[in-house]
């Protein structure tokens, strides 16, 4: 038997030396950490991305790739908002009845084609977008465009002027940040058109490839695998020194924060609460904070009896622990915003009328008819800083006899439920779609029709929110030229927001991005568009 | 009338291949196509059934209402759900598994892409399995109750009940942070091989071959072994206990006592006697633990980035991306059979009875 036993483990001894002597052979040097010198590598989660047609793109991270990777007429300054300048276009002027815009294209932008761009180039890419007629096609029918007019209302007068003309005289701002969202990219029409097929405009095509003249142009996509860029040499405003940008997609946050240590990735894109305090003191990694557009909040659904009642809706706002989310739960993360414009916007709101006060919010209870409190349920997606506000909010409505039964959903399946209206209480964001302050007022504070069947289904129809004056005061802030007056408006409109609507805004999103140390020049922006690798070096 | 000899004899041997050939291969394919489409309808009724709107990962939460309206009927929601399905099955019958929404490409490109990544990791990780978990399941058998027997069972227990997830996070931070032994958590390659290795499998190991490109193949051993083995560590925990018992069965068995009488030394009882018949159920074992390596593991997959088909279908179904869905179930389905066939196949080559 000992002799069994002896020629077992010599085989299994043989068998390990083999694997460990072939394992030897190949680990030295190969887990060497350190990205390319010509070249970024950012971890990130990606994958909300599901094209690349600058008409389809409606994604956070499908932004992010066209904004780095397209041109528009127009841009803004990340760092102040309110400095709109020409990029594709390099001046514009409002006609007196303030419907039409003119555009003068600027010279030598060309596509990774070698096309050059003229206002040709412009006037398709708006017109196809309009004509396709996918998700984020409303940021340009808002003014009138449709199938069949927009050829006649958005037109290349010569090769360097476009015209735009819209159905109402709008406030200017309005139109020219709309003009700046990845819906308004400039295509290359030859080469788009190239590829046409049944008439689709080349969309079956633009959705994985790519035709456009930014800093960068895009290499290749793998869905939820990687993303490559590369430098555009002949980018009008200069090169970009990286000559490569690989995106991988990292869905583990604690991954991410190893590869950063280890060198292995330059910008960690989605650290953890936890992991942003881990490498707070590190040497080798520094944080860029940016505040987001991305409000988060408590929507109370009018549907239900309990919650329609305006004293209920606000003992609810009084039970929300706002600073001690702020401090803990998102601790560097996010900041307390209470009404629906976020900070940097024109007319933001930044009055905090409500902080935690269990006593008041028990006599507003009372006062409603509810001394002991009521049983709700709370949907909301199961990501973790989600689910943590969640708990918190748990907590606090319990001081005051509120049971809340928490209902974790993946991110589809609470989208279903809350547009369907079968929510009672619903905790979310909402992220601008421009960065004009009718994007957020039109969805929170318009609702044109409450019925079931209504056409519009913004989020005050998904809470049963009927707000007429502020409906009519939205369309009216809409029209206003001056842009005084109009932030004037949206003052008021969110202070009566504030204090009557079914929502209870809590936090705006900072976006925090872990960089090496070795890295600078990376733009984080005030919405995922404006995040930008152009300016990257690496010391 | 009556009918010639020649005739005769034709309809005599038809009905003869028939009933020896034919109608075997016929009852074979007919239960096939049954299993394929039972597999296939029940999938489809589970993703219409899951409360997830279709139309929403398709055109996002934010689109105006006619917009939605106008994608449900472009997708046919608004058909009754029989239909759906019978328009699926038509298209699937011409070789059509329709696009994926979530990746704007053919699902059969995005299986082409997927499920090598999937295989090779599998494989690697069967290959592990087999190598370490049949002989420390033999060395258990033989010493049966010993405490060489209670370590390789300690260890077997711990590779079945340690979450994957854990045991995944605590090799990354051993093997990558610490020793330095393996590659970045960052999926196949490393960013300078990503895009400039030319495809021709897919599965990257044996393209960096293909293209004699040897420092690729390092780096994409260097990627694939820690999810590998970490994989393994289950197939070695649950192969080692199936050895050990098979093992046990013949060990008591006549013929190992008469062969132990004849003088025969143990080394050739144990390896080639007693294991020789236990391959024949082992075969069954490892072609059920690679089956279900190949579905993908989905937290694996996630934890080293590794772009498989568990997550490809895992994903899909949470974005209720229906062809997505089904396609990668028509591969798994087609992975459990052929697997199945391979082992009826190899049945006959180790068990003479089976001839």
């Amino acid at each position: 038997m000992k002799l069994i036993f002896n020629k077992t483990r010599r085989i299994v001894s043989t068998a390990s030396l083999v694997l460990a002597l072939s394992a030897s052979c190949v680990f030295p040097n190969l887990a060497s950490a350190s990205t390319p010198k010509d070249s970024l590598v950012v971890g990130w989660q990606f994958d909300d991305i599901i094209t690349l047609d600058t008409a389809e793109i409606f994604e956070f991270s499908g932004s992010e790739i066209a904004g780095n990777t397209y041109d528009r007429l127009i841009g803004f300054d990340p760092n102040d908002v309110s400095k709109i300048f020409g990029v594709a276009a390099e001046s514009w002027t409002v006609s007196k009845d303030g419907k039409t815009f003119t555009f003068k294209m600027r010279k030598g932008v060309t596509f990774s084609s070698g096309n050059k761009m003229t206002a040709e180039d412009a006037a398709f890419s708006l017109q196809r977008a309009v004509i396709l007629d996918k998700s984020p096609a409303f940021i340009l029918t808002q003014f009138g465009f449709n199938e069949d007019n927009v050829k006649d209302k958005i037109k290349a007068v010569d090769a360097h002027t476009l015209t735009i003309e819209t159905d109402k005289a709008y406030a200017p701002t309005f139109v020219l940040y709309c003009l700046t969202a990845t819906v308004a990219s400039i295509v290359d029409k030859t080469e788009v058109m190239k590829h046409e097929a049944d008439g689709d405009m080349g969309f079956a095509w633009l959705r994985t490839n790519y035709a456009g003249s930014g800093p960068y142009k895009i290499e290749q996509w793998k869905p939820s695998e990687i993303v490559v860029l590369s430098a555009n040499k002949n980018y009008w405003a200069g090169a970009p020194e990286m000559k490569n940008v690989f995106i991988r997609h990292i869905a583990e946050s604690s991954v991410q924060q190893l590869l950063l240590e280890k060198g292995d990735i330059d910008i960690a894109r989605n650290l953890d609460t936890e992991q942003l305090k881990s490498l707070a003191g590190s040497t080798d990694v520094k944080l860029l904070k940016k505040g987001k557009g991305s409000l988060y909040y408590l929507s109370m659904n009018m549907k239900n009896p309990i919650l329609a009642k305006p004293k209920v809706q606000e003992a609810l706002k009084y039970l929300i622990d706002y600073k001690g989310l702020e401090e803990t739960v998102w601790a560097g993360r996010g900041q307390v915003q209470q009404a629906f414009l976020p900070k940097g916007f024109l007319g933001a709101l930044e009055d905090q009328p409500f902080s935690l006060d269990v006593e008041k919010a028990k006599a507003l209870l009372a006062e409603a008819g509810y001394p002991n409190g009521f049983d709700i349920e709370l949907i909301v997606r199961n990501k973790s800083i989600r689910i943590d506000t969640a708990k918190s909010i748990q907590t606090t409505f319990a001081k005051a006899g509120i049971n809340v039964k928490l209902i974790p959903m993946d991110g589809k399946q609470v989208l279903t439920t809350y547009r369907a209206r079968k929510h009672q209480l619903f905790f979310g964001s909402w992220g601008p779609d421009y960065q004009d302050p009718h994007t957020n007022a039109d969805t929170f504070a318009k609702n044109l029709d409450n019925s079931d069947d209504a056409k519009s289904k913004p989020v005050a129809w998904r809470n049963a929110y009927e707000p007429k004056q502020m409906t009519k005061d939205t369309l009216a802030a809409l029209l206003e030229p001056d842009s005084n007056k109009r932030a004037n408006m949206y003052l008021a409109i969110q202070k009566a927001h504030q204090k009557s609507a079914p929502f209870a805004f809590i936090m705006q999103e900072q976006e925090v991005a872990g960089i090496r140390e070795n890295v600078d020049g990376y733009v984080l922006g005030p919405s995922f568009d404006t995040n930008y690798y152009k300016d990257v070096v690496k010391k | 009338m009556s009918v010639s000899p020649s005739k005769d004899g034709f309809i005599a041997v038809f009905f003869s291949f028939y009933k020896k050939k034919a109608k075997p291969l016929i009852h074979f394919f007919s239960m096939l196509a049954m299993t394929f489409l039972g597999l296939l309808l029940l999938t489809f009724v589970i993703g219409r059934l899951m409360p997830i709107d279709p139309v929403i990962a398709v055109i996002g939460d934010k689109a105006p209402e006619e917009l939605y309206q106008k994608t449900y009927k472009e997708m046919g929601l608004d058909e009754p759900i029989v239909m759906q399905f019978i328009y699926y099955l038509g298209d699937v019958l011409q070789g059509d598994l329709g696009t994926s929404v979530r990746t704007a490409n053919l699902v059969t490109d995005d299986i082409l892409n997927y499920f090598p990544a999937t295989l090779e990791l599998a494989t690697l990780a069967t290959v592990f399995g087999i190598l370490l978990g049949v002989p420390i399941g033999v060395l258990a058998a033989v010493k049966q109750n010993k405490w060489q027997d209670y370590l390789v069972r300690f260890f077997g227990l711990i590779g079945h009940s340690a979450p994957i997830f854990w045991l995944a996070m605590l090799g990354i931070v051993v093997f990558y942070q610490h020793l330095d032994w393996v590659a970045a958590p960052e999926g196949r390659l490393s960013v300078m091989y990503e895009y400039t290795l030319p495809k021709v499998t897919n599965m990257v190991l044996v393209d960096t071959i293909i293209a004699g490109n040897w420092d690729a193949f390092k780096d994409a051993f260097a990627h694939i072994i820690l999810p590998a083995s970490l994989l393994s560590y289950y197939s070695i925990a649950y192969l080692s206990r199936m050895t050990r018992s098979f093992m046990l069965d013949q060990l008591k068995q006549e013929y190992i006592i008469t062969a132990r009488v004849k003088g025969v030394s143990e080394m050739t009882i144990i390896w080639r006697h007693a294991l020789g018949n236990a391959w024949v159920p082992l075969i069954t074992v490892i072609a059920l633990t690679y089956a279900t390596l190949l579905e993908g593991s989905v937290l694996t997959e996630i934890v080293f980035s590794w772009p498989g088909l568990g997550r490809y279908i895992t994903d899909a179904l949470l974005a209720a991306d229906m062809n997505a869905v089904l396609g990668g179930t028509i591969v798994v389905g087609l992975v459990f059979i052929l697997l199945n066939l391979t082992s009826d196949l190899l049945y006959k080559v180790f068990d003479p009875r089976a001839k």
